[in-house]
């Protein structure tokens, strides 16, 4: 497990004196929004969405800065986040890549030297086939797999990521074998899937939704506890309410979603951790905040504080018993 | 023919004073991005885009396409001028660009990568207006053999070009595709060559790499020559710029096919960079004045800048259409196109016709007001050269660094970009070509995973790449390029035995 007492202690200040204390802490000075992906990935929507829910609303003094530092699949911004020890003004946002990228690369940071200061939406995982494919359900899809082991491709972004967590979790519920090809990014692996070079992906609703609504591909089901909200229907016949969860369509997978986080740097006080966490819950229940949801087809979910940190052990030891038996460790 | 209908529709969005008025704004910002090297138009683009946040969504898009198209027109001005390319995609315009001016024609270099570049745009967007879903379906027929052939064939078409000799061009390649290598990979997840250092973690980026081979590696050269730029005292007449568009139908050939493998590289992964280098290859192999190319052939300029822009207008297409980004900026602006409440995708033709064909008509009309903007500032920058050395190299110096530093705003890359003028400079006293390396630097990691990625599909077979027509067209015609000139040479060596000294 890791060693998150420093963290614990500091977050644990911030939630206890909250509310008293964050009238003492202001930016000072205009805010740099550290962002882990390159412009146009799923992180830098967040960032910029957040940005401009904040400039619109007016919910800071402070003008906002947006920096992208997506090298390495995030670290890039992580690490640069971690040398910025003590510094209140440098506000980063990913995803669960935060805690777990340190598990599969050897990097300079580790995650206990970052702070954790909110937790805003849960992004969903479906499967997706081609729209022309001749699997009905999910149950019939896995049995076709488990027929022909090791021929059917499974894309997806990345190597050791999200995607191919799922993908060998995929293959240890069911027993079915894929062949998992990994491309730059959901996109890629959304166009692909239309055009009939994989069979399937495990894209977010928001990477494949186009496709969907064209007709090129379907879902099959989603890794969520419960179905997707928004009764609106996207296709002639289905909307996102509409699609099974994974564990009624027949993969025993109860949950696999990706946390939107955002983090300070380590050694921050407290009063700071707590400003940001208000700010953010507040950007969380402006009308833009539910648009951008609802459009991303995520679950909404605010998280900070003690839930965060509950939150983010469960979350970080799914993963790493998934790392350890796929050999993919590299401490 | 329901495309025109809706074209003019669009360009009824399109055309009113407050959207002409942005384009201007829009392309002489962009002009001023693309002539600072390393802040290119996706920096650019991406600096702009919180303002464009409240302004509604067709505004907005205008904004930054006409910044793009800007910064495409910026980029060639410095390659020529000075032989620093201000975008990755106008490296191959320094080949002759740059002796042009040298030669004391820089006049007319400008005014004729400015034509041929607003030429190759319209064809570009003449190609979305037609095309658009024909060309959508085309794409999804690309899988990841498709693209690592798209890649071999700019690769091949390039083999064979410097006058340097072929080991000179291995090494140098070999040192593009290590340098490509540096940082994350995507296929197995793992950290190549970076020893350690955070700074390597996102590699090195190619900007670096060119501001310093270039930049710097051509100023330590005229230092030592004697701090003088040569041939530089023609005066700056604007008589020549109508001269140089006269002659401008000349390069009709040059002009078509360049627009036609920019189009295609475009649409395809390749993007502007490997489609003014491919544009540029074949130019010289299949013109009758080849050996003029590299000493200051108009052809030289025409060629990679038309299939610059063909491409850079072009990638916009799979931008909208499939929601896959053909370039850099075209990622930024995908990110735009959420934030403005618009999914990019199959559907956006259907659900938003005014965004997309209002965009569309703005195209068209973006390209012209760059044209007629670009080809009023020609005397000014022309008249540039003629500021004594001893004050423009350090400015030149400045704006290099300055350029290096807001690629990623890392101290690191200053180090980096001088590093690489030393390279630039060994390579240059050498005589090592430099455009092999920049080539595989653009392009190696990406044929890496292409490659790497068909090889997963396949479970390992080499046959993947003859498994279906359009693959194996496409390897066919790469294997003949880069097999052309090894024949050529054997050929020249069995008939005359004594000439092959070159190799050392």
């Amino acid at each position: 497990m890791l060693k998150k007492t420093s963290w614990l202690l500091a977050t644990a200040v911030a939630v206890t004196f909250g509310g008293v204390a964050q009238a003492d802490w202001k930016p000072a000075k205009p805010v740099e929004f550290v962002v882990t992906s390159a412009p146009g990935g799923g992180t830098d929507n967040f960032a910029r969405v957040v940005q401009s829910i904040i400039a619109k609303h007016k919910l800071m003094d402070q003008s906002i800065v947006v920096t992208n530092k997506g090298g390495g699949s995030g670290a890039e911004g992580f690490i640069y986040t971690k040398i910025a020890t003590g510094d209140s003004h440098k506000l980063t946002f990913g995803t669960n890549n935060a805690y777990l990228l340190p598990y599969v690369a050897k990097l300079a940071y580790k995650p206990d030297e970052l702070t954790p200061v909110a937790a805003m939406a849960l992004d969903e995982f479906l499967l997706w086939v081609k729209a022309d494919a001749p699997y009905k359900d999910a149950k019939s899809y896995i049995e076709a797999v488990k027929a022909k082991p090791d021929t059917f491709k499974m894309g997806g972004s990345q190597s050791k990521d999200t995607d191919q967590t799922l993908t060998s979790l995929i293959q240890d519920a069911t027993g079915a074998k894929f062949i998992y090809v990994p491309f730059q990014g959901g996109g890629a692996a959304g166009v692909q899937l239309a055009g009939g070079h994989i069979d399937s992906n495990t894209n977010n609703p928001n990477e494949n939704a186009g496709q969907w609504k064209a007709g090129a591909i379907t879902p099959l089901c989603v890794f969520s506890p419960t179905r997707l909200q928004g009764g609106v229907k996207v296709t002639a016949t289905m909307g996102w309410s509409d699609i099974p969860t994974c564990k009624e369509a027949g993969i025993p997978i109860d949950q696999f979603q990706m946390p939107r986080t955002v983090w300070l740097p380590g050694g921050v006080p407290a009063e700071s951790v707590a400003f940001y966490a208000d700010l953010l819950k507040k950007v969380s229940e402006t009308p833009e905040w539910k648009e951008y949801i609802d459009r991303t087809s995520q679950t909404n979910r605010f998280l900070a504080g003690q839930d965060l940190k509950t939150f983010i052990a469960s979350d970080d030891a799914k993963n790493r018993k998934v790392f350890e038996q796929e050999g993919w460790l590299v401490r | 023919m329901e495309n025109f209908a809706s074209l003019l529709h669009g360009f009824g969005v399109a055309l009113t004073t407050y959207h002409v008025m942005l384009m201007m704004v829009g392309v002489l910002l962009g002009i001023l991005v693309g002539v600072l090297p390393g802040l290119g138009a996706p920096n650019g683009v991406s600096l702009l885009l919180p303002l464009t946040f409240t302004m509604d969504p067709v505004a907005a898009i205008i904004l930054l396409t006409s910044m793009y198209w800007g910064a495409l027109f910026g980029g060639s001005t410095t390659s020529i001028l000075f032989n620093i390319p201000g975008e990755p995609s106008s490296v191959a315009t320094t080949f002759d660009g740059y002796p042009m001016a040298r030669q004391g024609h820089a006049t007319q270099a400008l005014t004729l990568a400015f034509l041929s570049a607003g030429f190759g745009a319209l064809v570009g967007v003449i190609l979305i207006t037609v095309l658009s879903t024909w060309v959508a379906k085309f794409a999804l027929r690309f899988s990841s053999p498709e693209y690592f052939a798209v890649y071999f064939l700019a690769f091949a078409s390039f083999i064979g070009l410097g006058a340097a000799s072929p080991f000179k061009t291995v090494v140098s390649m070999g040192l593009g595709f290590a340098f490509a290598a540096v940082g994350m990979d995507t296929v197995s997840g793992g950290l190549r060559l970076t020893y350690g250092f955070n700074e390597l973690l996102s590699g090195i980026s190619f900007l670096i790499a060119v501001i310093g081979l270039f930049g710097i590696g051509e100023l330590m050269l005229t230092m030592e020559e004697g701090l003088r730029f040569d041939g530089i005292r023609a005066r700056v007449k604007v008589r020549d710029v109508f001269k140089t568009i006269a002659t401008l139908p000349r390069y009709w050939v040059t002009l078509l096919r360049s627009a036609a493998i920019g189009c295609w590289m475009g649409i395809t992964p390749g993007g502007p960079t490997a489609a003014s280098f491919m544009s540029y290859g074949l130019a010289k192999r299949l013109s009758r004045r080849k050996d003029g190319f590299g000493q200051g052939e108009p052809e030289g300029v025409v060629a990679p800048e038309t299939a610059d822009h063909a491409a850079g207008s072009s990638a916009i297409l799979p931008m909208l259409a499939l929601g896959v980004p053909g370039s850099a900026t075209a990622a930024v602006m995908m990110g735009g196109l959420m934030i403005w409440g618009l999914n990019p995708g199959p559907m956006l033709f259907v659900e938003r016709p005014d965004f997309v064909w209002g965009l569309i008509a703005s195209m068209y009309l973006g390209n012209i007001v760059a044209v007629l903007m670009v080809l009023a500032t020609i005397p000014l920058f022309a008249s540039i050269l003629r500021i004594p050395f001893a004050i423009i190299g350090p400015v030149i110096v400045v704006v290099c660094f300055i350029g290096a530093y807001t690629v990623a705003g890392r101290p690191f890359d200053l180090w980096l970009a001088l590093a690489f003028g030393v390279v630039g400079y060994l390579f240059k006293k050498l005589d090592y070509p430099i455009a092999p390396l920049v080539l595989a630097m653009v392009l190696g990691d990406k044929a890496e995973d292409a490659f790497r990625q068909s090889m997963i599909m396949s479970r390992g077979s080499l046959s993947i790449f003859w498994s279906n027509g359009l693959v194996a067209t496409l390897m066919l015609i790469g294997i003949a390029l880069a097999l052309g000139p090894l024949l050529s040479i054997v050929l020249s060596r069995l008939v005359k035995p004594k000439a092959s000294s070159a190799v050392a």
